[in-house]
């Protein structure tokens, strides 16, 4: 039998680390770090999440077809936020829309 | 063939042996979690999309919410993640009533999530006038804030119905795994998961861990934006 039993101790050490991670990520809101606000709470609700998933959700002791699974599911993910964001962002970018930056210039507001 | 505690298989039929059983079913379960992954991926998507169009307005939104609720969940639903892997865990080492107790605590904690956010903090934000499509007109200290970030009213509108849609679908998927939880709850009274086939508590730890990682992310991106210093 491949069934992992984890010991208690290790899930009570990843909950106090997330909730650790929790205060950090509400503390951190409340600091100046300009564009890296958005980055950090990103970066921290990576790891919590990561955490969760290898863990409580035992990823971690999973055969490579599963873990293949939840890479297909982030990688699709990756994909539908990569394409449609790179299309917005690049929009501005085109010499002739002319009526793509008035309305970027709107979109920015005064 | 082994025959459980309930008088039903161990392994069914089309199955080899249990770890085959198991896999099946786990491969089977994050399958589904990968098509949420891409449900809730598209409301990300969108809520990215407009935070950078119409960035005042969701600050501005942002601050309208109540920090010390958000965190609250979190807490909550992390607490709640730990008693479901515990309960995961005294189903694999057959322990009944540690099960049941670890089911009852989770369930707990998952309804007290839903009661909350509808009691409380939906309901706070109704007699604000926050809510979009049903009564949108912020005024007083609400107000303020908007008018502090200059954002147009339509925008500060949109980042609600992200809030609304994004945080009700997620309660939604907690009142489902409220619901399983409560069969769970039933079928582990009557000895099904201790008599060495606990996979259906592994599945219903799965779906539930996977909404506690959904707001693991809706925690920062709606209540911490917008510069709190």
């Amino acid at each position: 039998m491949s069934e992992h039993v984890i010991a208690k101790r290790i899930y009570v050490g990843i909950f106090a680390g997330l909730i650790a991670l929790t205060a950090l990520t509400t503390a951190v809101a409340y600091v100046d770090l300009g564009a890296f606000n958005t980055v950090a709470a990103l970066v921290i609700a990576v790891c919590k999440g990561t955490l969760v998933a290898l863990f409580f959700m035992h990823l971690k002791y999973q055969p490579g077809l599963t873990r293949a699974t939840v890479l297909a599911g982030l990688l699709w993910l990756a994909i539908l936020l990569v394409i449609t964001l790179s299309d917005d962002f690049t929009r501005q970018w085109s010499p002739t829309g002319q009526s793509w930056q008035q309305s970027t210039v709107q979109r920015t507001g005064p | 063939m082994a025959e459980g505690h309930a008088g039903t298989a161990l392994v069914a039929h089309q199955f080899d042996d249990a770890e085959q059983q198991r896999e099946a079913s786990s491969l089977g379960m994050w399958i589904f979690l990968a098509t949420e992954i891409l449900f809730f991926g598209g409301l990300f998507c969108g809520y990215t999309l407009y935070r950078n169009l119409y960035n005042a307005g969701f600050d501005a939104g942002s601050h309208l919410l109540k920090v010390k609720y958000g965190a609250s969940y979190t807490a909550m639903l992390l607490c709640s993640s730990l008693t479901m892997a515990l309960g995961v865990r005294a189903a694999q080492l057959r322990q009944r009533k540690a099960l049941m107790l670890y089911l009852v605590l989770t369930l707990l904690l998952g309804a007290a999530f839903v009661f909350i956010k509808l009691r409380y903090e939906w309901y706070g934000d109704y007699l604000e006038r926050l809510v979009p499509g049903i009564d949108f007109g912020p005024q007083g200290e609400a107000l303020e804030v908007i008018q502090r970030f200059h954002a147009p009213l339509s925008h500060v509108a949109l980042f609600m119905i992200f809030y609304f849609v994004m945080t009700g679908v997620h309660a939604l998927h907690m009142t489902v795994g409220v619901g399983l939880l409560l069969t769970l709850l039933i079928l582990a009274w009557r000895g099904r998961f201790t008599g060495g086939n606990y996979n259906p508590v592994e599945m219903v730890g799965l779906y539930w861990h996977f909404v506690d990682i959904v707001w693991i992310f809706l925690f920062p991106l709606l209540y911490l934006i917008g510069g709190r210093y």
